[in-house]
């Protein structure tokens, strides 16, 4: 199992073929209190950099885009109710969607937790 | 010594600074996130807009409101003129009802009737304090010099801080500190009157822009991070930011500048005509006024009017309103109504459709949004009258 982290603040923990997508906790902190997230559909077919999910905040709507191609295989229901999971648990809880993997390889134009990290303190 | 190297020594010319408000070191202090709004570092939030919201509703909240305009008309010295009907020639405004003290809420229009600003006009003892939008103020000192005769000075109180305490415990705080001939609690919703806070002088006036009770302070920019400490030592008083200032704005139905109302719209379209008192519109005599009383006997095309939306997902300014397949408005202000737990926006749609409890609908993001046409503001006032 592991985790990389896209440039847009996207995590995804892949497990096999199937990858679990949130946003970072430095995003969420940006972002503000979340009150709604707009998931994409399960079954979905996505490309890897399109805008499939979005996060508002009170301040302003934010895009997610998904850091890897695939089919959506699950979305985070409990966000419906408790859209403020994501500022709570971004890493965890707060996830938003899996997505089954088209291509893994497109994992290795993502960075690891250290390269995010740096990358981050860099803003 | 050339022409050129004379630039430095001369003493007409002073070296341009950053604008930085008053307060900007006290805000960073304090942990708030700074943006740059209306030309200057302002900040955004601090703990979070949610929790500052809802603070203020219920307790009280200080905003630095520093980046706002403050003008001081007044006959310039020696000059025989009637300021009073010089200012009434500029704005749309009824200065015969309104009293030492008094404050009231105009317009800015330009000639063909379109909102150059919204403003607050005091009547003070020689002469009238406006208080005009941060990004608007130098296009506002601009367009004022223009429509006022040259015996009328036009003072920017660029030296002065503003802050407002807002929110029902905001006079409990503010009571404790404000000295001055009529006690605080007396003073009503719209009126102001000269105080010492902590010593320092203030003009208070019971305003603001939250639709909470509540006060606008204006004081020495070098006394206001003293004012501020003084105020946030109070167990009832926390900073809040812009961000919830806006949300908090956008709930008690107030339109803000550049984003609900611009030169596009009249006072009628934008409902607030409320900012064009009963005589002027009767009798004109100011920049626009043909398109006011136009507008009024015929009506206008679209109007400003408050929606509530199903779901979670707020509508964001620029989104269409439809009425099934028709574009019949535009939003332009929305987001997530803390104190209601939905969204709500304001948009202008065609008057045909702006009977409160008409159902629209608002595109975003390839969505429809099912709305309804609500009475503004969307959370009661509480005024004290």
């Amino acid at each position: 199992m592991s985790v990389y982290y896209s440039e847009d603040h996207e995590w995804i923990e892949v497990e096999g073929d199937l990858g679990t997508v949130g946003i970072t906790d430095y995003a969420q902190g940006q972002l503000g209190d979340i009150t709604f997230v707009d998931l994409p559909e399960e079954g979905a077919t996505v490309a890897k950099g399109d805008s499939i999910a979005v996060v508002d905040s009170v301040k302003a709507a934010s895009d997610v885009y998904t850091p890897v191609s695939g089919e959506i295989a699950e979305t985070n229901d409990a966000l419906a109710d408790e859209p403020e999971l994501v500022n709570s648990d971004p890493e965890v809880g707060g996830w938003l969607f899996r997505v089954k993997l088209a291509d893994a390889s497109e994992l290795e134009e993502l960075m690891d937790e250290a390269a995010y990290k740096k990358f981050v303190a860099g803003l | 010594m050339s022409e050129i190297s004379d630039f430095e020594n001369d003493p007409d010319l002073e070296p341009i600074e950053p604008a930085i408000l008053p307060l900007d070191a006290w805000h960073r202090d304090k942990g708030a996130r700074m943006v740059e709004f209306a030309g200057y570092p302002m900040p955004i939030q601090y703990e979070g807009i949610l929790a500052e919201h809802l603070w203020t509703r219920e307790s009280a909240g200080l905003f630095d409101v520093s980046h706002m305009g403050q003008l001081y008309i007044a006959p310039a010295e020696g000059a025989e003129i009637d300021v009073e009907a010089a200012l009434e020639a500029a704005l749309p405004i009824d200065l015969a009802t309104l009293k030492t003290g008094s404050v009231r809420y105009s317009l800015l229009l330009d000639e063909e009737g379109g909102i150059l600003d919204d403003l607050m006009v005091t009547r003070w003892n020689s002469g009238f304090y406006l208080v005009v939008n941060g990004a608007t103020k130098w296009d506002d000192i601009g367009t004022l010099r223009e429509y006022l005769p040259d015996e009328v000075n036009i003072n920017h109180l660029d030296e002065s801080a503003l802050l407002a305490l807002q929110g029902p415990k905001a006079v409990d705080a503010l009571a404790r500190h404000a000295k001055g001939e009529t006690p605080l609690t007396e003073l009503k919703f719209m009126k102001g009157a000269a105080y010492t806070l902590g010593g320092v002088d203030a003009w208070i006036s019971r305003s603001g822009y939250t639709g909470e009770d509540g006060f606008e302070i204006a004081i020495p920019g070098e006394e206001a991070a003293k004012v501020a400490d003084l105020l946030c030592g109070e167990p009832e008083v926390k900073p809040i930011g812009l961000g919830a200032r806006d949300s908090l704005r956008l709930e008690a139905g107030l339109p803000l500048y550049g984003h609900d109302m611009s030169p596009e719209q009249g006072a009628v379209e934008a409902g607030l005509i409320f900012g064009v008192n009963k005589r002027r519109r009767a009798e004109g005599g100011f920049p626009g006024a043909a398109r006011v009383q136009k507008d009024l006997a015929e009506g206008t095309q679209r109007l400003r009017i408050g929606l509530a939306l199903e779901g979670r997902m707020a509508a964001r300014e620029g989104a269409k309103v439809m009425s099934g397949d028709s574009e019949v408005g535009v939003v332009t202000s929305g987001g997530f109504a803390p104190t209601l737990q939905h969204p709500i926006a304001m948009a202008y749609v065609d008057t045909a459709l702006a009977a409160n409890g008409t159902a629209l609908q608002i595109e975003m993001r390839g969505k429809r949004l099912d709305a309804r046409v609500v009475a503004m503001p969307f959370v009661p006032n509480r005024y004290v009258r």
